[in-house]
């Protein structure tokens, strides 16, 4: 029988999860110390608790990095407000979010309900990707107990404030990841993204002032409140504070969730807690942050975790998804993935985005199949210039980034394959497949 | 099962706006009808005192609802790179052979449909296959043939995750 998810051991530096399991039950929750951060927030004002979160420098954990106390300071003022978390975690490589749920789902639910009461919130909607069926269950029993200890549903710690946390299912979409489009998607309508302004501060979920903010960025709240926001920022660089999540996967020894500190590098992560490559096998490459990030080579292993350590060395920290490649992986078949991913769940709005990434995609399966020209990598690169910055959202960008990435740091490979004719990697090769993509009806294959 | 009319109101009254409640309100159908035919859009439509074209137009832009009916069960089997970087393909290929379909298909004797998704969001313990909304990570092709007996003696799932 399959086993399920392995969870990593934490070491010392570990502070949002340090410990081994989970700890589901609200009785083990509180018992370490659980809500006592919620207790110490409601003595504190709403101008407290975002200094609090200012002062920890915070940076949001879905993939852009915004500072979260700045972005609560921008929230609209209004009768009605909400507070919406994303958990919609779909990025290629990153499966974090769904660890913080599985195994401390009560760390959000207080993380929520400590943002409800900094802006006195209406109520909140936990935005969770469909496909989490089992962790969106653990969330409606977590919230049905906190709701039954009294800590929503009814006046808030001797308070005559009522919070209200709500979870809502997605039904599979990459795309309601992205703020706007994840927005649409709350309010009914099909998940595409929205042109801003109008922000979400002003005009979000119901068309009312909105707080949206990441499963890991909510989750961490409670900890900065114990802690104090100072201390927290002592943590990590000074620009990138704090502990976070890492997701690793692909060919290392030890894939799974890592809390690392944000000084850390990525040879601590990938040797240290992956234990490397198995054995046999080199480094190719190492994808940062989730697939839409480009890829860093294994002269860059020293790199910094910080987010300004990967803008720094050509790439982005986005969403912490940890993609180890070796050196038997055909790395144009790992384009072609990449892309065929982007263009299944381009939402079709925006033309540069929707033709962009079929043309990407389309191309590519040419050059895999062997039936590639040179002219048409350059092509390639061509449209992943005219893609980037050019779309209403970064889905766009999200494709053309990698793709171009993946080109321009193994051109000779791609050569290779219009040289040959064929794929020259042995038929072992991980990613033995070349599909026609996820389209209802499969494209033939088009000539130029 | 509850009444999916009344469902709906459960969920409508989680909302502001009524509207919110249709991914909720599809996700019910789907249950209920066991795909979203015509039949289910039009009670999701009364549900929710909109048009069955919005509902269809919603309905159509998210992977997990189904406008074509499926088997009484539905594996699907993550291509994505970390899965496929540890050899999701061969897991995919195997599920074919097994069930005699090509993904996206369902098998002759209607029991199961077989689909290739996206990144389930289980990277790190690949190749992960989903099965009925349920995951199983780590998975080998010999966890194949076991799984699709048991799945062909099961009835389809009345509720997910209830």
């Amino acid at each position: 029988m399959p086993e399920g998810p392995t969870f990593a051991q934490p070491d010392a530096s570990a502070l949002l999860l340090p410990f081994a399991g989970s700890r589901r039950e609200i009785a083990e929750y509180e018992a370490n110390g659980g809500y006592a951060s919620l207790r110490k927030a409601v003595g504190m004002t709403s101008e407290q608790l975002v200094d609090e979160m200012i002062a920890s420098n915070l940076r949001g954990r879905g993939g852009a990095g915004f500072p979260a106390g700045k972005k609560a300071s921008f929230l609209a003022g209004g009768a009605e407000r909400y507070l919406v978390i994303n958990g919609d975690e779909s990025e290629p490589g990153t499966f974090k979010d769904r660890e913080i749920i599985l195994r401390n789902p009560h760390m959000l639910i207080e993380g929520v309900l400590i943002y409800l009461w900094m802006i006195r919130g209406t109520a909140a909607y936990i935005y969770i990707r469909g496909e989490y069926a089992k962790e969106a269950s653990i969330l409606e029993g977590a919230i049905a107990q906190a709701r039954e200890k009294g800590y929503l549903g009814s006046p808030l710690l001797g308070t005559d404030y009522v919070p209200q946390v709500y979870v809502h299912r997605g039904a599979g979409a990459y795309i309601c990841g992205e703020e706007t489009a994840l927005l649409s998607s709350l309010n009914g309508e099909r998940g595409q993204p929205t042109a801003k302004p109008p922000f979400p501060a002003v005009s979000g979920a119901f068309k009312k002032p909105t707080l949206l903010n990441n499963v890991e960025t909510v989750a961490t709240v409670p900890l900065i409140v114990e802690m104090g926001g100072a201390s927290y920022a002592g943590v990590g660089t000074e620009q990138s504070t704090g502990t976070k999540m890492f997701s690793l996967s692909g060919h290392v020894r030890n894939p799974g969730n890592y809390e690392m500190p944000l000084s850390a590098t990525y040879r601590d992560l990938i040797e240290g807690k992956g234990g490397g490559m198995p054995e046999g096998r080199t480094l190719k490459g190492f994808v940062p942050g989730g697939s839409s990030m480009p890829i860093l080579m294994p002269n860059q292993l020293d790199t910094g975790l910080a987010f300004e350590a990967v803008v720094a060395a050509g790439s982005m920290a986005g969403s912490g998804g940890v993609i180890v490649v070796d050196d038997r992986t055909c790395m144009v078949r790992f384009a072609l993935r990449t892309a065929e991913f982007y263009m299944h769940e381009s939402c079709g709005k925006c033309t540069p985005c929707r033709e962009g990434t079929r043309w990407i995609t389309e191309l590519l399966r040419k050059l895999e199949a062997g039936l590639g020209r040179e002219e048409e990598i350059d092509l390639l690169l061509d449209i992943c210039n005219r893609v980037e910055g050019n779309c209403l959202c970064v889905l766009g960008d999200a494709c053309a980034m990698p793709v171009r990435s993946h080109i321009n740091n193994f051109r000779s490979e791609f050569d290779e394959h219009v040289r040959l004719g064929r794929c020259p990697c042995p038929d072992d090769a991980p990613m033995t497949e070349l599909y026609p993509p996820l389209m209802r009806a499969p494209l033939p294959l088009v000539t130029i | 099962m509850a009444d999916l009319y009344t469902q709906i109101q459960d969920e409508i009254a989680k909302y502001p706006d009524r509207r919110s409640a249709i991914l909720p309100a599809l996700r019910h159908a789907q249950e209920h009808y066991g795909w979203l035919s015509p039949e289910a859009l039009e009670a999701v439509a009364d549900g929710l005192e909109l048009s069955p074209a919005h509902c269809l137009a919603v309905a159509s832009f998210y992977d997990m609802f189904f406008l074509q009916p499926v088997g009484d069960h539905v594996v699907e089997v993550c291509t994505n790179l970390s899965c496929a970087l540890v050899g999701s393909d061969k897991v995919l290929r195997a599920f074919e052979q097994e069930l005699g379909v090509v993904a996206p298909g369902t098998s002759a004797d209607g029991k199961v449909t077989l689909r290739r998704v996206e990144c389930l969001g289980g990277c790190g313990w690949g190749p992960v296959v989903s099965v009925d909304e349920d995951y199983q990570e780590h998975f080998k092709t010999e966890d194949i043939a076991p799984l699709i007996s048991e799945l062909r003696a099961t009835p389809r799932p009345s509720e997910s995750h209830a």
